[in-house]
């Protein structure tokens, strides 16, 4: 790692960007699978019944994972760009979102 | 008096823009000594060939930004002991500059682009007329103070990654500065710089990364005066589709 790039926002970004780049790779694959379901029902079956299986379920949670990672740090920079707040309140605001998000997560887990 | 008592191990960029190597040597370690003063001292003790820039030593004329241990710093204002990783330094030129020879970069690129952002100001009215009264604590006036410190050093636009992927981009530090004049109210056409940053090269190839701020010696925010300007110039076209 050079020293220059060794702080939060530029790890935010890359992370930014390798999400993107993943999920990039991830779309084609999911609008071709989607269309099995008018090209080849049983085709989809099988696949369907394979992404049953615990290793793919496990890459789901990375799928996921990569989704939440690139949506919020979209709404970080949308916050960024175009909210002339000082950096303390737009930390506050941040930690506030995802006090919110731990509790009625929690809830949710709970309810479930 | 400090006291010598140990050697530093440091490692300096010899070459020009085709090519070049580190060389290695033992320095005397003292307890207050600048990344300067090792230059300083390789370049009057060991090898007078040694090219370097340095002009003011105390942080002010900005002639003396080098590479060390990975990260661009004023060398001036560096103190050893804060950097050194294991007993060494590694000294090298500014990135995303051209090197002409050792650790000296040619700033003109870094220059050129103030320019093409706009940076020279352009009066709003002659001797002639009376002095427009600004207030100090006016918002705009505050927000271009912001900017006004910075001392050209271009650790900035070194440490900047976009800069590196894209040669046109104008960089932070010529970006802070259109920024500045944007708020200045005593400028001449502050509309004609927001068109200039808003194209290609402009404020819009910012990746927000925020290495400029990080590192900026003088603690200024070249990556907010960014965003300043992104805002300024998206408003600018929200209105003019009314």
């Amino acid at each position: 790692m050079r020293g220059h790039r060794n702080h939060p926002l530029w790890f935010a970004f890359m992370l930014h960007r390798l999400s993107g780049l993943g999920l990039a790779l991830f779309l084609p694959a999911h609008f071709l699978v989607l269309s099995l379901a008018l090209s080849d029902p049983a085709l989809l079956d099988g696949f369907l019944h394979w992404a049953d299986a615990p290793l793919v379920k496990l890459a789901e949670f990375g799928l996921v994972f990569l989704l939440a990672v690139h949506f919020f740090g979209g709404l970080r920079l949308l916050a960024l760009e175009f909210m002339p707040w000082s950096g303390r309140q737009k930390s506050w605001a941040a930690g506030a979102l995802a006090g919110a998000f731990l509790i009625s997560g929690s809830f949710l887990l709970n309810a479930v | 008096m400090t006291q010598e008592h140990d050697t530093l191990e440091v490692s300096v960029w010899r070459g020009d823009a085709d090519r070049g190597q580190f060389e290695t040597h033992r320095v005397p370690a003292y307890d207050n000594q600048t990344v300067l003063d090792v230059v300083s001292w390789i370049q009057q003790q060991v090898d007078p060939t040694l090219t370097y820039r340095f002009a003011c030593r105390v942080g002010m004329c900005g002639s003396c930004a080098m590479t060390v241990n990975g990260t661009p710093r004023w060398t001036c204002r560096t103190h050893v002991n804060k950097v050194l990783k294991d007993g060494r330094l590694d000294i090298a030129p500014l990135r995303n500059l051209p090197v002409i020879k050792d650790l000296v970069t040619d700033m003109d690129p870094f220059f050129d682009k103030w320019i093409r952002a706009g940076g020279a100001h352009a009066p709003s009215a002659s001797r002639h007329d009376p002095i427009v009264e600004i207030s100090p604590q006016s918002e705009g006036r505050a927000t271009a103070d912001a900017g006004i410190e910075c001392i050209n050093c271009s650790v900035c636009y070194a440490a900047c990654d976009t800069v590196s992927a894209n040669p046109d981009y104008l960089g932070p530090a010529a970006l802070q500065r259109a920024w500045t004049v944007v708020n200045d109210e005593k400028h001449g056409d502050r509309q004609a710089v927001l068109d200039t940053v808003s194209a290609a090269g402009g404020c819009h190839n910012c990746h927000s990364m925020g290495s400029c701020t990080m590192h900026c010696p003088n603690d200024l925010d070249p990556l907010g005066a960014i965003l300043g300007l992104k805002r300024a110039t998206a408003r600018g076209v929200f209105k003019r589709r009314r």
